[in-house]
């Protein structure tokens, strides 16, 4: 359902009708409807599907997503978590 | 940040697996909702990297699995029209009807076009004032807005030869009628991400409540899948049943407003079928009365087109993972991805496909780990 | 093609999302798009009616005794649209296709036929350009067009231009090349990029820009082999992966060959924006057609070698070993995922469509 792809508003055509911008999908470049984001501005980031821009795209909740997959193995190595571990021992060698 | 290549990295990628792997002690069933996830995860070769434990359930969320039967048959009947210029997107041609497909129709000399948004096919009405062009409405909440977008310009500027042949599916309703079956061995899901990024995380509080079940929302990028299931895996081996959003950075709780307010205008909810599970009621969305004169069923009257399904087909049971596809009986024989019965031999990311193929690479039992429903896990949980 | 056919009658298990009626009473686009429809017309129509070994053999070009002498002999149809496309033309492809047609079984192009369906109503600017794209690539490739043929037909029958080429060439001694060689252990060298003359095309398609143009990759390529033969004669299989892609090629390989194929995902080599086109249109780039590319199973003593002599010559500058013959699954080509997963690669079915899910 859901091919849905980011990109980065290049430009914005407000005489459009609807309003569409132009997008830029890693050098790949291709109109879609910003109808739906009327107060996108160039140089953001938006997810486009079947030539509509559905939803901005958050760069701050990018960066906190991949800094927590960074601290993922560092935080149980140096705060541990009491109830993991006890699971952890329970099951043994089971969940590797 | 380019928000892909990001989401792709392989180390992030062992960092999430390993914390799975540290976090479960029990077997536990997942499904992923929408077929771009189960895509992603065949993509990657994602399952085959999980906890056995772990068992992914490829949900319902793919059109071209679950447009039911009579629809396609509406397309095919339609699409057949000399005044026709019949617009789809390219998922739908191979789809098989009854007796044939779209691919068929335009060989026969049916005027058949794929494009890539539905504007284009507004686009070609207005090129063509002589000819009926219908578009073919298919998808979930994502595609929804945009397919909208195109019936309210047509109304608006008078674009009276343009229509919509709309088979559009909501995504609660049908997670609801999964949980709600007498055997349904889901016990979390990994919800739509894109479908979310459009409809917000409302709908889905109740739904957790309910029935006891995570909810977590997920992105389409192979970190977006780990984390996903991180956080579904996470909550059940708490005995937790919330709704997470682990794609924050496309999914705002309230969704699109300006998305919301055209789906609001241009459609009104009804009762779908869906292909291999049935009828679920209010899983659908048709033109709301003020749209009807762009309704292709109507101005073309197919309405009566009814078309049953084979009945032998058990889909549905693959589908909530109540049944491995080699135990119908249609597997294989009658029912081969050459000759698909039901909705999951239809997509090569459907179960049975997914079995078929992988038999073949085997020559056995599908492989541990492969994307086959590990009934053997399920005497826990 | 008699060991294709085999393959595909036992075990119809080819499909994309969604599985396709296969059994039409009627032409599809599909049967043109090098996957398994067009298998099947070869099949179930062509080789009933006039099947033979030669024919069976299900190379690029066949390998001919005459005279003495081991002649290779290809044909092929080109019908693209635009005709024109960012790096070429239809008449480009009609030279390149039917050279590498014969380069891939180790033969010299020497002379080439050419036959032209014009449509009632082209410009002749039209046909002239194409014409001149024809000189200028038969010149490029060493190869003398040495006979022709014109038809037209009425307004609205054709498609503006078709060619047809067809060509010879002479096979040397000691060179046997062709897909039933693979053998498990081969190393799977591509010749450098893949997907982008397909991207080229579907661009003016599809309306899409590109920050950097993106040109078809067009070439001949007998020199290429040429040079790698001059390593060694032992070189098994040579394939241009034009329609259905390199995924295709594979695949037909694995099947007549009854080896598998196993590649590394981070090893093929796939331009950035070919990933971008191809992600942006759902599309696979291992479906993606090439029209310069080629890719060779060596038998591992002589693959350094041979790798060493493709990045020496400029239509190989970018090759790369990409993955190896295996005894495991045969018939079958598997991807290992840059995550460490595997993923099978499946014949494609007919050509491939932009989807949204």
């Amino acid at each position: 359902m859901c091919l849905a792809v980011p990109g980065k508003v290049v430009s914005i055509d407000h005489r459009a009708d609807p309003r569409t911008g132009l997008i830029d999908f890693g050098g790949v470049r291709k109109q879609a409807c910003l109808e739906y984001l009327p107060d996108v501005r160039v140089g953001e980031y938006v997810i486009v599907h079947v030539g509509f821009a559905l939803q901005r795209l958050d760069e701050e909740s990018a960066r906190a997503s991949l800094e927590l997959f960074e601290q993922l193995g560092l935080l149980d190595e140096e705060f541990g978590d009491a109830w993991e571990q006890a699971a952890r021992q329970e099951s043994g060698s089971e969940a590797r | 940040m380019k928000y892909i290549d990001e989401f792709n990295d392989p180390a992030l990628a062992r960092r999430l697996l390993d914390e799975i792997h540290a976090t479960v002690t029990r077997p536990w069933a997942l499904m992923e909702v929408c077929g771009g996830q189960t895509h992603s995860i065949i993509r990657h070769g994602i399952d085959q990297l999980l906890p056995e434990q772990v068992e992914l359930i490829h949900g319902p969320g793919c059109p071209v699995c679950v447009t039911p039967l009579d629809v396609i048959d509406k397309a095919l009947e339609i699409a057949a029209r000399p005044e026709v210029i019949f617009c789809s997107f390219g998922d739908m041609l191979r789809v098989p009807g009854t007796d044939r497909d779209l691919f068929r129709v335009k060989g026969e000399g049916g005027d058949v076009r794929v494009v890539y948004s539905p504007l284009d096919a507004l686009e070609l009405a207005r090129k063509h004032p002589d000819r009926q062009v219908v578009f073919f409405a298919i998808g979930f909440e994502t595609t929804a807005p945009a397919n909208a977008m195109a019936v309210h310009q047509a109304r608006r500027l008078g674009v009276d030869n343009f229509s919509l042949l709309v088979s559009h599916v909501r995504v609660p309703p049908a997670m609801e009628a999964i949980m709600t079956a007498p055997e349904c061995r889901v016990q979390g899901f990994l919800a739509a991400g894109h479908v979310c990024s459009v409809m917000g995380t409302t709908e889905y509080p109740e739904l957790a409540e309910r029935h006891r079940v995570p909810v977590v929302v997920t992105g389409f990028e192979p970190l977006d899948i780990l984390e996903g299931i991180r956080r579904a895996v996470h909550q059940l081996e708490r005995g937790e049943y919330r709704v997470e959003n682990a794609y924050p950075r496309a999914v705002r709780e309230r969704g699109n407003p300006a998305a919301l307010r055209m789906l609001e205008d241009v459609f009104e909810v009804t009762d779908r079928n869906w292909r291999g599970i049935g009828r679920i009621p209010a899983s659908g969305w048709r033109l709301s009365e003020a749209y009807r004169a762009h309704d292709a069923e109507i101005r073309f009257d197919v309405t009566g087109i009814r078309t049953e399904e084979p009945a032998v087909c058990r889909a549905g049971e693959v589908l909530q993972g109540l049944i491995k596809p080699t135990e119908c009986e249609a597997f294989g024989t009658a029912c081969t991805p050459r000759t698909p019965l039901g909705a999951t031999m239809v997509s090569s990311e459907g179960a049975c496909a997914a079995y078929h193929l992988y038999r073949r690479m085997t020559d056995g039992p599908a492989p541990k780990g492969s994307r086959i429903p590990q009934e053997e896990l399920n005497s826990v949980g | 093609m008699a060991d294709l056919a085999a393959e595909a009658a036992v075990d119809p298990a080819n499909w994309t999302c969604p599985a396709p009626l296969r059994d039409q009473p009627v032409v599809v686009m599909g049967h043109g798009g090098g996957g398994a429809l067009s298998a099947e017309l070869i099949e179930q129509i062509f080789a009933p009616a006039y099947g033979n070994p030669t024919l069976a053999a299900l190379t690029d070009s066949a390998v001919l005794g005459l005279g003495g002498a081991r002649l290779a002999f290809s044909t092929d149809s080109y019908v693209v649209r635009p005709l024109f496309f960012p790096g070429g033309s239809v008449g480009d492809l009609a030279v390149n296709g039917t050279v590498n047609d014969l380069a891939m079984s180790g033969a010299r192009p020497a002379y080439l036929s050419i036959a032209f369906v014009l449509e009632e109503g082209v410009a002749l600017d039209v046909v002239g350009r194409v014409a001149r794209a024809v000189g200028a690539a038969a010149e490029a490739a060493g190869v003398v067009i040495a006979t022709g043929d014109t038809k037209v037909v009425e307004s609205g029958h054709g498609d503006g231009v078709y060619v047809t080429t067809a060509g010879v060439g002479l096979v040397p001694d000691g060179v046997d090349i062709r897909p039933q060689r693979a053998r498990p252990g081969d190393a799977v060298i591509v010749s450098g990029p893949i997907g982008l003359h397909g991207v080229a095309v579907m661009s003016v398609r599809e309306g899409l820009e590109f920050g950097v143009e993106i040109v078809s990759d067009t070439a001949p390529l007998a020199d290429l082999v040429a040079a790698m033969l001059a390593v060694t004669n032992d070189i098994h299989v040579l394939r241009d992966p034009t329609r259905g892609g390199l995924g295709a090629s594979l695949n037909e390989i694995a099947r007549a060959s009854g080896t598998g194929v196993r590649l590394r995902e981070r090893a093929i080599p796939v331009p950035d924006e070919v990933a971008n086109a191809c992600g942006f249109l759902g599309l696979d780039p291992l479906y993606v057609a090439n029209e310069g590319r080629l890719v060779a199973f060596v038998p591992p003593p002589h693959a350094e070698a041979v790798l060493a002599a493709m990045r020496a010559h400029p239509r190989g500058e970018g090759a790369v070993i990409i993955g190896e013959c295996v005894e495991d699954h045969p018939g079958m080509v598997v991807v290992a995922t840059g995550l460490g997963g595997t993923r099978v690669v499946d014949l494609p079915l007919g050509e491939q469509l932009p989807r949204i899910c």
